[in-house]
């Protein structure tokens, strides 16, 4: 009888979950708790939580949610980093007999969990912390379309984030890799949580993913400042809405294909099964349908973030800013056509296969184009070698090099040996590490003196630099050559002992990668804690082109006090040029949106579901369902959502603008 | 916000916007409406590619001519189309600022929804009794998913009406209401658009199989 209470109450939650068992998961446990005990209490200590409520966590300006988002991707960085310096130790030992150090229960999550915090919980969040952050001040906007929906997509994003971190102590993460393809992630062969928290974890995010592209377009489509026609928006702009139109059009795929797998789990539906007519290729087909599109959401905004950086630190205009675009424009069409290169091996036949082929190849002549255009905006630039330029020539070296293997793989015949191969590990990594963390690096160091008002230190920047570089190199190219060996992805030992070698110096090289991860942490931490801040008062500091640079740094609430007027491309080196005066006076009350406890209110009750879910505690769905129906009408009822900031208050914080910074600072 | 600012050579040009034309509140709300419809328009297309695919493999159980009653599905697609016709009335009513003419036809709206919804459920409950479960079969699971995520939909839209009913009767036809009500009704429109399409794809063709 008390069992069945307990059933009712707990679902099927018991002591039994909790991985006491394994040393690895106490030990990671006890060190979250101890630094997660120590952020709580010095947050007490110095009386910081009614801050972040009020100015972090309740806000609805696009900067602070931005600044939230990169927070997010980084601490996740770290996380899913940790993941992969396990897998490379292990197959580095896991030789002549060894079993390594890790189970396979244990290391199978590894590689699952891995893959899905880096696309969904750094790569995502990290993008769109800077699409958020940079987009309205690109386009001369006050805020995006929908700042409440901008604070309750971040919300989402991190509560799956949440989820995901959860399963480390509270039962097991999928081991089904990162797509949990049917039949192995169904029901019968995956029984316990961890598919229901892989999931959950991507529902709850996803939805604030969707939300958050549609947010992006209408600012883009409807916030542009007056002059600004299509043809004039920063490429960054211009990428970043492509790559919400592929969000919008892609990640409802994934929603629908998620919810038919859980259906298939916790109703007992025949979608993905193998008997009553269900058909676990439809899976495949469907999740790939929005797979492809999503590597492109992530690399077309770190085109952008590159061709901002090329053309700044050049000091001239982009080249051919108009095939720029186009060339964008062609790859967001085409990322949709080439989705069955995945699974040559499925059997399509030849000309299905080949038609997929031929679309994916095609697919490199846009991307080549943008190549020529970053490197005739160099040739005969003024080019300064500043951090993010850096980052744009290793970038231009190790993603064309990544591109071309994807060619390769692109050929279907070819596709049959390497298919599910190291080469195409190495492939995607080196085009996902060469292109989107690179983009990211450039664009943290790029932009980060105008959201924080100093630069980042650069002699830890370019150790951090180096050490990612070379790391990466020494880390994956070890793989190609394993690849070509036709050693397997997702293997946990080995019988060969001639590979070990090779495992090996990508051991090494994750480890200089690792240095790299500390040289970034260690330049974030001098450059925030350090006396001698290269302070920028102009808010421009690298003669910057686009318009986030006319403001000052960081830029005030409202980023401009009047909006600009757009004659040509590149607005703010226009601007410059013609020698534009800012006005001082006429400043007028300037109408903001207010910051609501909604968001998080609605995305803390979607863990609670997402929670109950994955554990059958129905009763807590039910009640969590409710709570979050309830929470949305009340919000719909709140009609005070907005609040002007006096132009007396303008004026005080204009007119501090162009002061010199407090010495001592 | 026109687009249309131009240089002219020599003349002197204002680079910063001192005259103000703020953006008016709900400027972009509509936009970004029809690109949630849009998104959610796919995940309609992802259960319609679904029932494309799966929806013959009857696994040796029933198939759509053994399940299917025409007439009932005929008339609760009356309601339906009936209830965007009365959806319209009240658009009109509202755009001449009648707020009693409003809320009576979004309320006649609902009700029509609410039938359409019983009449779902009614026909759910029937294929549960003769042993059509959505268990049973890859083309029973892909129909109730299909048919149960638009009648969800159409609960979502009561759910949502009714909530507007109350705001109307409170603040009056505001602005921020009109908006709403805009939404609504492309919502509720973009439903019936659906219907069409389930009716159409499930029923119709489902007979003809």
């Amino acid at each position: 009888m008390s069992s069945d209470i307990w059933t009712f109450i707990f679902g099927r939650l018991s002591w039994d979950v909790i991985p006491y068992y394994d040393p690895i998961l106490v030990g990671t446990f006890a060190v979250v708790l101890v630094v997660g005990l120590g952020i709580v209490a010095l947050l007490f200590k110095h009386k910081l939580w009614g801050y972040l409520w009020h100015e972090w966590f309740t806000s609805v300006d696009h900067k602070k949610v931005g600044i939230m988002y990169m927070v997010l991707g980084l601490v996740m960085l770290v996380r899913g980093f940790a993941d992969a310096l396990m897998m490379r130790l292990q197959q580095a030992i896991a030789f002549n007999g060894s079993e390594g150090y890790l189970n396979a229960h244990h290391y199978d999550q590894l590689f699952s969990v891995h893959g899905v915090i880096m696309i969904f919980f750094v790569a995502m969040p990290l993008i769109t912390g800077f699409m958020n952050y940079i987009v309205p001040l690109q386009i001369g906007a006050r805020d995006v379309s929908f700042p409440f929906l901008n604070n309750f997509s971040f919300w989402m994003t991190a509560g799956g984030a949440v989820l995901v971190m959860l399963s480390l102590f509270v039962g097991e993460f999928a081991q089904t890799g990162w797509l949990a393809f049917p039949p192995l992630s169904g029901i019968e062969n995956s029984p316990a949580s961890g598919v229901d928290y892989y999931i959950w974890a991507l529902q709850i995010a996803g939805v604030g993913t969707t939300l958050s592209g549609v947010n992006l377009i209408a600012t883009i489509i409807k916030m542009r400042a007056p002059g600004m026609t299509m043809m004039k928006m920063p490429v960054f702009t211009w990428t970043a809405l492509c790559t919400n139109v592929l969000v919008v059009a892609s990640f409802p795929i994934l929603t629908a294909v998620l919810t038919l797998l859980a259906l298939d789990r916790y109703v007992g539906t025949n979608f993905f099964t193998n008997d009553l007519g269900g058909s676990p290729m439809m899976y495949v087909n469907l999740i790939w349908i929005w797979g492809h599109p999503e590597v492109y959401i992530l690399i077309l905004p770190c085109f952008g973030i590159f061709s901002e950086v090329a053309s700044t630190f050049s000091s001239k205009r982009l080249f051919g800013y108009t095939s720029m675009v186009y060339a964008t424009i062609v790859i967001t069409i085409l990322s949709y056509l080439v989705w069955l290169h995945h699974f040559f091996t499925m059997g399509s036949g030849a000309s299905v296969n080949a038609f997929f082929g031929i679309t994916t190849m095609i697919i490199s002549i846009p991307t080549g184009a943008k190549v020529f255009n970053w490197l005739f905006t160099m040739y005969k630039g003024r080019i300064r070698f500043e951090l993010p330029m850096m980052w744009l020539i290793a970038f231009m070296f190790t993603f064309t090099i990544g591109g071309m293997t994807g060619v390769l793989l692109a050929v279907p015949p070819a596709d049959f040996v390497l298919h599910n191969s190291l080469f195409l590990v190495a492939h995607f990594h080196n085009v996902i590490i060469g292109g989107v963390l690179f983009g990211i690096f450039a664009g943290i160091n790029y932009w980060w003196p105008k959201a924080f008002g100093y630069k980042l230190n650069e002699f830890w920047g370019k150790i951090s630099f180096w050490c990612w570089v070379i790391g990466f190199w020494v880390a994956f190219a070890p793989l190609y050559v394993l690849g070509l060996m036709g050693v397997t992805r997702r293997l946990r030992t080995f019988d060969d002992p001639s590979l070990q070698i090779w495992f090996i110096i990508a051991g090494l090289g994750a480890l200089i990668i690792a240095a790299g991860v500390a040289a970034m942490a260690i330049q974030f931490a001098v450059s925030i804690l350090g006396k001698n801040k290269d302070w920028d008062t102009t808010g421009d500091p690298w003669d910057g082109r686009t318009l986030e640079w006319a403001t000052s740094s960081p830029p005030p609430q409202y980023n401009f006090a009047f909006t600009p007027i757009i004659y040509d491309n590149d607005a703010w080196a226009d601007m410059k040029k013609r020698n534009a005066q800012h006005p001082t006076q006429g400043f007028r009350d300037i109408h903001m949106p207010r910051n609501t406890w909604a968001g998080i209110v609605l995305a803390g009750l979607s863990v609670v579901l997402g929670f109950a879910l994955i554990w059958y505690m129905w009763w807590l769905a039910v009640l969590s369902l409710a709570g979050i129906v309830v929470v949305s009408i009340m919000h719909t009822f709140n009609y005070d959502r907005d609040y002007f900031i006096p132009a007396e208050a303008v004026v005080a914080l204009e007119s501090k603008r162009h002061k010199p910074v407090p010495a001592g600072e | 916000m026109s687009n249309t600012v131009q240089a002219e050579p020599g003349e002197k040009l204002e680079f910063y916007d001192v005259v103000s034309h703020e953006h008016t509140v709900h400027g972009s709300t509509q936009i970004g409406f029809w690109l949630y419809l849009m998104s959610d328009c796919l995940i309609f297309a992802t259960l319609f590619a679904i029932y494309g695919v799966l929806g013959a493999n009857f696994a040796a159980g029933p198939a759509p001519a053994d399940l299917f009653n025409l007439p009932l599905v005929a008339a609760s697609t009356a309601a339906l189309l009936l209830s965007s016709i009365t959806y319209g009335f009240a658009m009109l009513d509202m755009n001449e600022g009648k707020q009693g003419g409003t809320l009576a036809w979004l309320g006649i709206t609902g009700v029509l929804g609410a039938l359409f919804l019983g009449f779902t459920l009614y026909e759910f409950a029937h294929l549960i009794h003769l042993g059509a479960v959505p268990q049973r079969s890859a083309f029973l699971s892909a129909f109730f998913v299909l048919v149960g995520t638009h009648a969800l939909h159409v609960l979502f839209g009561i759910i949502w009406l009714v909530t507007l009913l109350a705001q109307i009767w409170l603040k009056g036809l505001i602005p921020a209401n009109q908006i709403r009500v805009q939404c609504l009704s492309m919502f509720w429109h973009f439903l019936d658009v659906i219907w069409i399409g389930v009716f159409t794809v499930v029923y119709l063709m489902g007979m003809l199989r």
